[in-house]
């Protein structure tokens, strides 16, 4: 009889000890949630930012086309880059070291074809001079801006993210529920310097 | 290796760029190129605006960029004030750095988020084409600095939109239509008061019609010409004064929006 009572007492605090862990951990992963959304929300500003300039691209390469057209080299390469950078995938919610790898060399080829044709555009200044050209120059140089910024709130969400899950004992929560590292935008030459657009 | 990368990168971040000032100003000359009337007048429109719209349209004026980018420098620079209200994003912030003899003069204007579809990049470009880059080459910094917040006021209070500005030149038919409003709404104050009370009653409910159709008209156009007409004197400085100075930055957040120029 004393045996059986003291054996639900053993049973009982058991069961309050994994009611306790498991609030505890329910709690961690409560915060870890909003914390990756907000990683991928800024990953997603960051797509529309890019997806904004693939959209400005065929405009703007027409646009030059028409006064430059023997640039055929210089253009082409604006066009393959911006073609290959809308094929790259990324998935918002648990991105990739390599995924993010692959973006940014997708990406950063365009900026350096982009920045490329703008040296080209140099040369010629009844181009730059037209209303069409100068307006989508500001749509892209503004585009570039939004980019950087985007970037750059990623970077920010991804860190707080980061920082959180890797501290004791919200590691432990974390590798158990499989939330993982996330990547930086690493700041690197051509591709967090946007082409100098001057007028 | 990335993760130090960044590291480095988030501690240059956080150091405020330009600190900003206590108490709060929405015109802000750490260059010393306006006279204390000058920023005084600046000021006064752009507290009364805040105080009637809630845009909040910040003057930041340096020497120097401390090597940024003009369009960096002025997003660093709104972002850490907060310039416009943190619920509807609505602030411009307007950076100056004057020509030197080695450096060329420098501009940007920031439009917050809210404010993007409002105020879009070109439109920027545009203003600082038209308004600024023009008196800032004649050295009159008071003078574009004013005329490019006119235009900002309007578009940003949706008082013509930028297909308005961008079609039209720039200001100059609007005060055209006010007087002949005004001349408009003497003549049928005139004619009203030369009928006498008893004809008046008598008419009076036919003529509603009309006389709401009139009121409409005045109050709709001479809304959209006050800030394109008027509001480039100290008009706006009487109302302000009343108000008791700027209320302080509203955390607005701003995503890169803007477009600069330089002379």
């Amino acid at each position: 009889m004393k045996k059986g009572i003291s054996g639900l007492v053993v049973l009982i605090i058991i069961v309050v000890v994994i009611l306790l862990v498991v609030s505890w951990g329910v709690g961690i992963y409560n915060k870890i949630v909003p914390m990756n959304e907000k990683v991928a929300t800024e990953w997603s500003n960051v797509e529309t930012q890019y997806q904004r300039r693939a959209d400005l691209i065929p405009n703007f390469v027409n646009t030059v086309k028409g006064a430059a057209a023997f640039e055929q080299e210089t253009l082409t390469r604006v066009i393959e880059a911006r073609a290959k950078a809308t094929q790259v995938t990324v998935d918002p919610s648990n991105i990739t070291p390599e995924q993010m790898q692959e973006f940014q060399a997708a990406q950063g080829e365009v900026s350096s074809a982009l920045s490329r044709l703008m040296v080209v555009v140099e040369r010629y200044p009844e181009l730059k001079a037209t209303q069409n050209f100068r307006d989508l120059q500001v749509e892209l140089e503004g585009t570039e801006n939004r980019i950087a910024v985007a970037r750059n709130n990623f970077n920010e969400a991804a860190r707080a993210y980061n920082t959180f899950i890797k501290q004791f004992p919200n590691n432990l929560i974390a590798s158990f529920t499989k939330f993982d590292d996330r990547p930086y935008f690493e700041a690197r030459e051509g591709t967090e310097v946007a082409p100098t657009v001057q007028f | 290796m990335p993760l130090l990368f960044s590291a480095v990168l988030f501690t240059v971040q956080g150091q405020t760029l330009l600190p900003r000032p206590e108490p709060s100003r929405l015109v802000n000359d750490f260059a010393g190129i306006l006279s204390s009337g000058e920023l005084q007048a600046l000021e006064n429109k752009l507290v009364a605006f805040d105080d009637s719209t809630s845009n909040q349209i910040a003057v930041v004026i340096v020497s120097d960029l401390q090597g940024y980018d003009r369009s960096d420098f002025a997003y660093r620079v709104a972002r850490d004030w907060g310039v416009g209200q943190g619920d509807f994003n609505n602030g411009l912030l307007v950076l100056v750095k004057p020509k030197t003899a080695s450096s060329n003069g420098q501009v940007f204007i920031a439009t917050g988020y809210g404010l993007e579809g409002a105020i879009p990049d070109i439109a920027c470009a545009d203003i600082i084409d038209r308004e600024i880059i023009p008196r800032f080459r004649e050295n009159d910094y008071y003078g574009g600095i004013d005329a490019g917040t006119n235009v900002l006021m309007a578009l940003a209070a949706g008082e013509y939109s930028y297909d308005n500005y961008a079609g039209g030149q720039s200001s100059g038919a609007i005060p055209g239509v006010i007087i002949f409003l005004v001349i408009l709404f003497f003549i049928i104050i005139v004619s009203a008061g030369s009928s006498n009370n008893k004809h008046f009653r008598k008419s009076g409910p036919s003529n509603l019609p009309l006389w709401l159709l009139l009121s409409m008209m005045g109050g709709g156009r001479s809304h959209g010409g006050s800030w394109g007409g008027f509001s480039g004197g100290s008009g706006g400085g009487g109302f302000s004064r009343g108000g008791g100075g700027f209320g302080g930055f509203g955390g607005g957040s701003f995503g890169g929006g803007g477009a600069g120029g330089s002379w």
